[in-house]
């Protein structure tokens, strides 16, 4: 467990400026997969990183209540679900599986349905590692809950 | 013993240099896997799921099923380590 929290005022301001600019860029690299490198598995890794880093420098007493480790494991497996969701939801709409030409989103057609079905996956993705991630760095950190 | 140890590492190098010769140039535009399915791919990416990064297209798209699995794994692998590290608090 790492009781020691970093009393440097130096380190404090430095994590706690970059730390939303690292979430920023998780989105970031997470939204645009389509066009660049990047992915769910990058962003979810750049936003697990923010969270430990938070973890890191606040000590896990206020970071625990400021991002529960409950929250990660709810959240991971919400990515979960997304991703599973996005694969059974177009059977039922006379698709197969993971077939997103036939995802219910009726306002999109064809191609373009087809992208929006793979930035639906790649947020369930980015939320599945973003969660384990956390999940691991708590349970080896030796946390209790 | 070290020197048989030696002796059959050796043999294994020359074993895997000797496959190195029959592998397919780098870059070859005739080895199989350029002419298999990746022009496929290279073509009609675009046009099936307008998306111009090839990668994720074949990642998130042509191959989710494989992501499917992977994701599985990795979330798989978070639920382990707190079902056998973490402890709960005593009340």
């Amino acid at each position: 467990m790492i009781k020691q929290h970093y009393q440097s005022i130096i380190v404090q301001t430095i994590c706690s400026l970059l730390i939303p600019f690292i979430q920023l860029f998780a989105l970031y690299v997470i939204i645009h997969g389509h066009y660049g490198p990047g992915g769910g598995f990058q962003g979810g890794v750049l936003l697990a990183v923010s969270i430990i880093l938070q973890r890191l420098y606040l000590g896990t007493g206020i970071a625990h209540q400021k991002f529960p480790p409950k929250l990660a494991l709810a959240l991971g497996a919400i990515g979960m679900l997304i991703f599973c969701l996005a694969g059974i939801v177009p059977m039922a709409f006379g698709g197969a599986f993971l077939d997103y030409g036939n995802l219910p989103l009726f306002w999109i057609h064809g191609a373009e349905l087809r992208a929006a079905g793979i930035l639906i996956v790649e947020i369930g993705i980015g939320l599945a590692v973003f969660g384990a991630l956390v999940l691991i760095f708590d349970s080896l950190a030796g946390e209790r809950w | 013993m070290r020197w048989f140890n030696a002796l059959i590492m050796l043999l294994f190098v020359a074993l895997m240099l000797y496959a190195t010769v029959d592998l397919p140039d780098h870059a070859d535009p005739q080895s199989p896997a350029n002419t298999h399915v990746s022009p496929t791919y290279i073509e009609n990416s675009v046009k099936d799921t307008h998306t111009p990064n090839i990668v994720t297209a074949v990642l998130a798209d042509y191959r989710g099923y494989d992501t499917l699995g992977e994701t599985m794994v990795i979330f798989t692998a978070g639920l382990a380590c707190v079902l056998i590290l973490m402890k709960r608090k005593e009340r």
